[in-house]
């Protein structure tokens, strides 16, 4: 019965998103049977173990790690095999284990956090009953060398064994690291690997090891066959030395003797490092296999030597403005017009920016970079081009003009600034109307410029009602231009069934992110494919309209229903302590301070860079583009504190409150007796079989005694529109994004910043608190800060009543547009929570009865209630 | 004696003899021909539904027959007999509408009665202490196994309220006196390893560290537990719990026990334990294994050494229990393997890296 007794374990990988993303997307779209197929071949295909790892920001990764543990688990051929539970976050390694019958294995634990909640982990894992795999990483950092990998397991291993841990429950995971990246230190790390686990074998008796294959061959993505060989040379000798089991795509390794001898010859020089110039010499072969560049840059001046057109190039894929100047004009000596130089090697350079970009090799950061010297070599040759201008009447052309605008009552512009960067890039002519345009402003603008097209963006919620009027103007005024919908709450979704109905004289296209957008444009622009790709358009949406007419809307359950099983949360435990002060104070906070409470993974996000700060910085994919933006951010934000370009302003609040129904009465003071406003929260009424109940954010507020509410609002945008501008006068779009971006950053620190402040002093709730930064955006601590317009409350309007009690404009000087959003868009406002129990909540999708209700208890007539909730009905 | 004694004295006498459990208690009480009014005693008189077949309630109603029923298993023979506390839990008890007082009084009450009998036991003949094991049964609802044939997601629990529920049942059954706890009846392995979080957590915050014994239950001659799992699966899921025996009871009858308990006698480093049904029921849901027959069966596992502790579940009686008890007296118990150290982990199967 016994099913395995082999002696490598292969571990099936395809069924973790961070892995595969077409697993991801699966998962993503909530298509578990799909996913649950994708178990079923990985165990098909030979994986003894199958690690599942739903690592996922835009995933509730828990519920997602519970739904697909429990399915598989109805799946014998499956379930018949041990599962590993994959993730980064604890809390989802839980849930997995609480979800797993059999014993698993949990990955991973780590000394990254030190002793403490490394030892911690491992009871809870030995109390669940599983395997652990440690991964070779302590407070200093992850371990490259084989001394270090062994010192550090070494170490491990002793502090498991002496709680009783049993030691062959042990995984080591010494870290497989990518060779060949053309960075010499890292040209021995597989055989730092292979030493690692050789002395981790020989002297830390029953412990196994493991690790991610994939990792060594990453600087040859793109490149199956030579990835595969590296894969088959270096499992051939890791085994060798007692390596045990790999995290593998199972039915994808070759056999080592199989392998052409002469790449077979050249991987092992540079796994086991025994030349020099072993990288060189397997990039030599390389292309035979399947052609791909190593396209490895040393600090070196050696392209200064090359030809004028060779030196563009380089300086636009590069980012490097130094010697663009004299290269330009240099370029410029050499052909008939000025403007030869921009359609010549200008454009050739920018297109080799563009193809890296669209083929995954180049990152946002890097274009906005390289869009920054070409507007630099651009500006130089303005003045001859104007004078020739005068001279002859030539005018200059450009590929096709883009009016931009971020819609009327929304204020965010970020990523729209980002795509109107690439587009320029690309050498359109880009109008950027700015923020808060209404819908007759940017469509006169597009008739006066002749636009080819007109992108629309927006972040918050309302803004997508606003599409929708844009686009039902552009048919009534029948203007035939197509329109493109992009930004945060924007959705193939949404475009598809709210705003391409509304206009049929063009096409409407929904646009992912930047990178997409060179793509649509030149589809839109050229005679050639615009019919096609408008079919292919009109096709895509219909399917999705078609898709979400079937009987999609999920069952709810009734408001009453949904009201009786509202959680039960316990008052006897918990008593709100009295606030400091009452009412509402004016607060400010220096940058310095706030500096450390930024969290950096939305900051590299913002820039379409996707990974967790600091791992993002080695990351093997996007690593570099990040360390350079790091780099660059580092030394604005420097200045940014130094120099003071933004203040952080805020203020905060703290009223009696108490709960009525699902509403918050807000009292004037501590009889409770008058009525200073009130809060309106919207009820879950999504089916739930055993969860907590359906949850309302005034559950969590006493309806009896002595409860409190807060309410805060602060932004970080005084200053930074205007430093942003002052960048973009000079060219420099690249440090405007990030002053912007930055400000966002530090808006979102002042909240986190304040609200630890309410925490410990302010209302002092939890007097004792001392959370590390990594805590305190995992949001440990107790109480909630609820903003209005996010899904614990998705009514934007709510933010009227905040402001109101809180003074916020006339303390804080952020204003609420038409729309709700906060300006400055550098701002962040919502309400506090203290009771323990307090979490975090998305409403998800009501029904008609609870809109009615809500409407009533607001004073609103029905349509208006529909209006605010659109993007939440469930009808 | 403290409990601590007791512990000793009971791993002691297992490395001598084959211990015995007691027999089944639902076919005893309903001999006794009981009414609703003795169910439901004075506490629960006008407790809403009806109370007659909860058992475990007469721990609190009719404790007399209980101690009654401890009696007449310790005189048949039985070194341990369990508490009459097999559905004690809040989720359990549900279907009668108790709330966690009446169960916590259930398992306080049930250790309590059951430790008396006990004692008296052992203080008339310190030669053959008695023990008292805590009886925690599955639950009526399951964490591995779909609630709705629709949606093989759907649970009607969650592993944290199964913890809950059974950490209660284990600090009132170790507050009453216990001296070991029984997890068995186990037809869904995540159901007992949310039992033995609860005993290991509990202990990890000061109680008293009491033996763990983990009885399965393989349903039928497939082989598989209810949820799924041969019996190496099942022993690689629970032995992080360092149980001081492992086994299985219930479903089956001796002879169709046997091949399960051979195998789990072969990968189980610890005590192994079987009480068996007396044979399959008769059309009318009867027993009809006479005590020679069940005694015949498990004296022969005996003597092949794959046991240490032998019962007897559904329909078996004191009189089976005596007849098990003298068969194996004197035979020598089996000796535990000494298994070497080995990555072994379980799906539905279990997975071996040597």
């Amino acid at each position: 019965m016994t099913q395995s007794t082999a002696n490598f374990i292969n571990i099936g990988e395809r069924t973790n998103v961070t892995g595969s993303a077409a697993f991801k997307k699966l998962i993503v779209e909530g298509n578990f049977a799909a996913a649950v197929d994708v178990a079923r071949q990985q165990v098909q295909n030979g994986a003894q173990i199958i690690d599942v790892n739903m690592d996922e920001g835009l995933l509730d990764s828990k519920a997602a790690m519970r739904t697909f543990l429990r399915l598989i688990a109805a799946e014998p051929d499956i379930a018949k095999v041990p599962i590993m539970v994959d993730s980064s976050k604890w809390e989802v390694i839980e849930e997995g284990l609480k979800n797993v019958q059999g014993k698993a294995i949990v990955n991973s634990i780590s000394m990254k956090e030190g002793e403490a909640q490394f030892l911690d982990q491992a009871r809870k894992a030995l109390s669940y009953g599983a395997a652990v795999v440690v991964m070779a990483f302590d407070e200093q950092g992850q371990a490259d060398t084989a001394t270090r990998k062994y010192e550090i397991s070494k170490r491990a291993y002793d502090l498991l064994v002496g709680i009783g841990f049993p030691p062959e429950d042990i995984i080591f995971d010494p870290n497989i690291f990518a060779v060949a990246t053309g960075i010499e230190e890292h040209n021995n790390y597989a055989v730092d690997f292979f030493e690692g686990v050789k002395m981790i074998k020989q002297n830390l008796p029953y412990a196994r090891t493991s690790g991610g294959l994939s990792n060594v061959s990453f600087s040859f993505r793109g490149n199956e066959p030579v990835r595969r060989a590296m894969h088959s040379v270096f499992l051939y000798h890791a085994i060798k030395l007692g390596f045990d089991m790999a995290i593998v795509n199972a039915g994808q390794l070759d056999i080592y003797d199989n392998i052409d001898p002469e790449l077979r010859e050249r991987v092992e020089d540079v796994i086991l490092n025994r030349r020099n110039d072993a990288t060189d010499r397997l990039l030599e072969v390389a292309e035979r296999y399947r052609g791909q560049k190593g396209e490895v840059q040393k600090k070196d001046l050696s392209w200064r030597q090359k030809p004028v057109k060779d030196r563009l190039a380089h300086a636009l894929v590069n980012g490097i403005t130094e010697f663009i100047v004299e290269d330009t004009e240099a370029a410029r000596l050499e052909v008939e017009r000025p403007l030869h130089v921009i359609e010549g090697p200008l454009m050739d350079g920018m297109n080799i920016v563009g193809d890296l970009f669209g083929a995954g090799k180049m990152f946002l950061p890097q274009v906005v970079k390289s869009a920054r010297v070409m507007k630099a070599a651009v500006a130089h040759l303005m003045p001859y081009m104007e004078e020739e201008k005068l001279r002859t009447g030539m005018a200059d052309k450009s590929n096709g003009v883009v009016i931009m605008a971020t819609v009327k009552g929304d204020v965010h512009d970020i990523g729209k600034n980002i795509v109107g960067v690439v587009l320029q890039c690309n050498g359109y002519k880009v109008i950027d109307l700015g923020v808060m345009v209404p819908a007759e402003k940017i469509l006169e603008a597009a008739q006066r410029e002749n636009a080819d097209m007109i992108g629309l963006s927006g972040l918050i919620t309302p803004s997508l009602d606003e599409m929708v009027y844009f686009a039902s103007e552009m048919q009534r005024l029948g203007i035939h231009k197509p329109l493109l919908i992009g930004g945060a709450t924007t959705s193939p979704a949404h475009t598809a069934i709210k705003i391409e109905p509304m206009f049929k004289h063009a096409p409407v296209v929904h646009v992912l992110d930047a990178s997409r957008a060179v793509g649509v444009v030149s589809q839109l622009i050229s005679d050639d494919s615009r019919d096609k790709f408008w079919a292919e358009m009109r096709e895509k949406y219909q399917k999705i309209r078609d898709s979400r007419s079937g009987g999609q809307a999920k069952a709810r359950v009734s408001l009453e229903a949904a009201r009786a099983m509202a959680p039960k949360i316990d008052w006897s435990a918990y008593t709100p302590p009295k606030p400091s002060f009452l009412g509402a104070r004016e607060i400010e906070a220096d940058l310095a301070t706030l500096a450390r409470y930024i969290d950096w993974t939305p900051y590299f996000a913002s820039w379409d860079l996707v990974g967790r700060y600091p791992m993002i910085l080695e990351d093997d994919v996007v690593g570099e583009a990040a360390k350079s933006l790091w780099k660059d951010t580092q030394a604005i934000l420097q200045r940014m504190i130094g120099e003071q370009w933004i203040k952080a302003k805020g203020v905060v609040g703290f009223w009696p409150a108490n709960r009525a129904g699902d509403d918050v009465i807000v009292w004037s003071d501590e009889t409770r007796t008058k009525e200073l406003a009130r809060f309106f929260t919207l009820r879950q009424q999504m089916e739930k079989t055993n969860e907590k109940g359906q949850l309302a954010l005034s559950d969590y507020v006493g309806s009896q005694g002595a409860d409190y509410i807060g309410g805060f609002a602060v932004t970080a945008g005084h200053g930074e529109l205007e430093k942003a501008k002052e960048f973009v006068d000079k060219g420099d779009d690249y440090s405007s994004i990030i002053v912007k971006a930055l400000a966002d950053r530090f808006a979102e620190a002042f909240a986190e910043y304040l609200h630890e402040q309410v925490r410990r002093e302010l209302w002092g709730y939890a007097p004792d608190e001392a959370l590390p930064n990594d805590d305190l955006i995992a949001e440990k601590y107790q109480g909630i800060r609820p903003a209005p317009g996010y899904p614990s409350q998705p009514d934007h309007t709510e933010k009227r009543t905040l402001f109101d009690l809180l003074g916020a404009t006339e303390k804080a000087g952020i204003e609420l547009t038409s729309s709700f959003a906060m300006n400055p868009p550098a701002s962040v406002s919502g309400m506090y929570l203290s009771h323990p129990e307090a979490v975090y909540f998305a409403v998800g999708r009501i029904e008609k009865d609870q809109v009615e209700d809500y409407a009533a208890r607001k004073g609103w007539d029905l349509a208006t209630a529909e209006r605010w909730l659109r993007p939440i009905l469930n009808y | 004696m403290t409990r601590a004694e007791r512990i000793e004295k009971l791993k002691a006498a297992a490395k001598e003899r084959i211990l015995i459990l007691d027999g089944s208690w639902g076919v005893m009480f309903q001999k006794m021909g009981l009414t609703e009014a003795d169910y439901r005693g004075d506490r629960f008189a006008t407790h809403i539904g009806q109370m007659k077949g909860n058992n475990d309630i007469l721990c609190l109603t009719r404790p007399d027959l209980v101690a009654q029923l401890h009696t007449m298993y310790f005189e048949a023979g039985a070194d341990i007999s369990e508490t009459n506390t097999f559905s004690a839990t809040t989720i359990a008890q549900d279907d009668y509408k108790l709330d966690a007082k009446a169960v916590r009084d259930i398992n306080y009450e049930g250790a309590r009665i059951g430790r008396e009998v006990a004692d008296s036991f052992t203080a008339r003949q310190p030669d053959k202490p008695r023990f008292l094991a805590g009886s925690m049964g599955p639950l009526n609802k399951m964490l591995s196994m779909s609630s709705d044939v629709n949606d093989p997601g759907a649970r009607l629990v969650d592993f944290d309220e199964v913890y809950h529920a059974y950490r209660d049942q284990v600090r009132a059954l170790n507050e009453g006196g216990v001296d070991l706890y029984l997890i068995e009846t186990i037809t869904d392995t995540l159901n007992c390893k949310a039992a033995i979080k609860a005993i290991m957590d509990l202990e990890a915050e000061g109680l008293e560290h009491l033996p763990i014994w983990i009885s399965g239950t393989i349903t039928d001659r497939s082989g598989r537990t209810l949820s799924g799992q041969t019996t190496e699966a099942f022993w690689n899921s629970v032995k992080h719990a360092k149980p001081f025996a492992v086994g299985f009871n219930c479903a089956l009858g001796a002879d169709l026990m046997r091949p399960f308990i051979a195998e789990m006698s072969r990968v189980a480093d610890t005590l192994v334990a079987a009480y068996p049904n007396a044979g399959l029921p008769n059309e009318m849901g009867q027993y009809d294994e006479q005590p020679h027959e069940t005694a015949h069966s498990v004296e022969q596992w005996a003597k092949e050494g794959l046991v240490n502790i032998l019962g007897g579940c559904c329909g078996t009686t004191p009189d089976h229990i005596r007849h098990v008890a003298e068969s194996v007296r004197g035979v020598t118990p089996r000796q535990p393997p000494v298994r070497p150290h080995a990555l072994r982990l379980a799906g539905l199967e279990p997975f071996e890296l040597a």
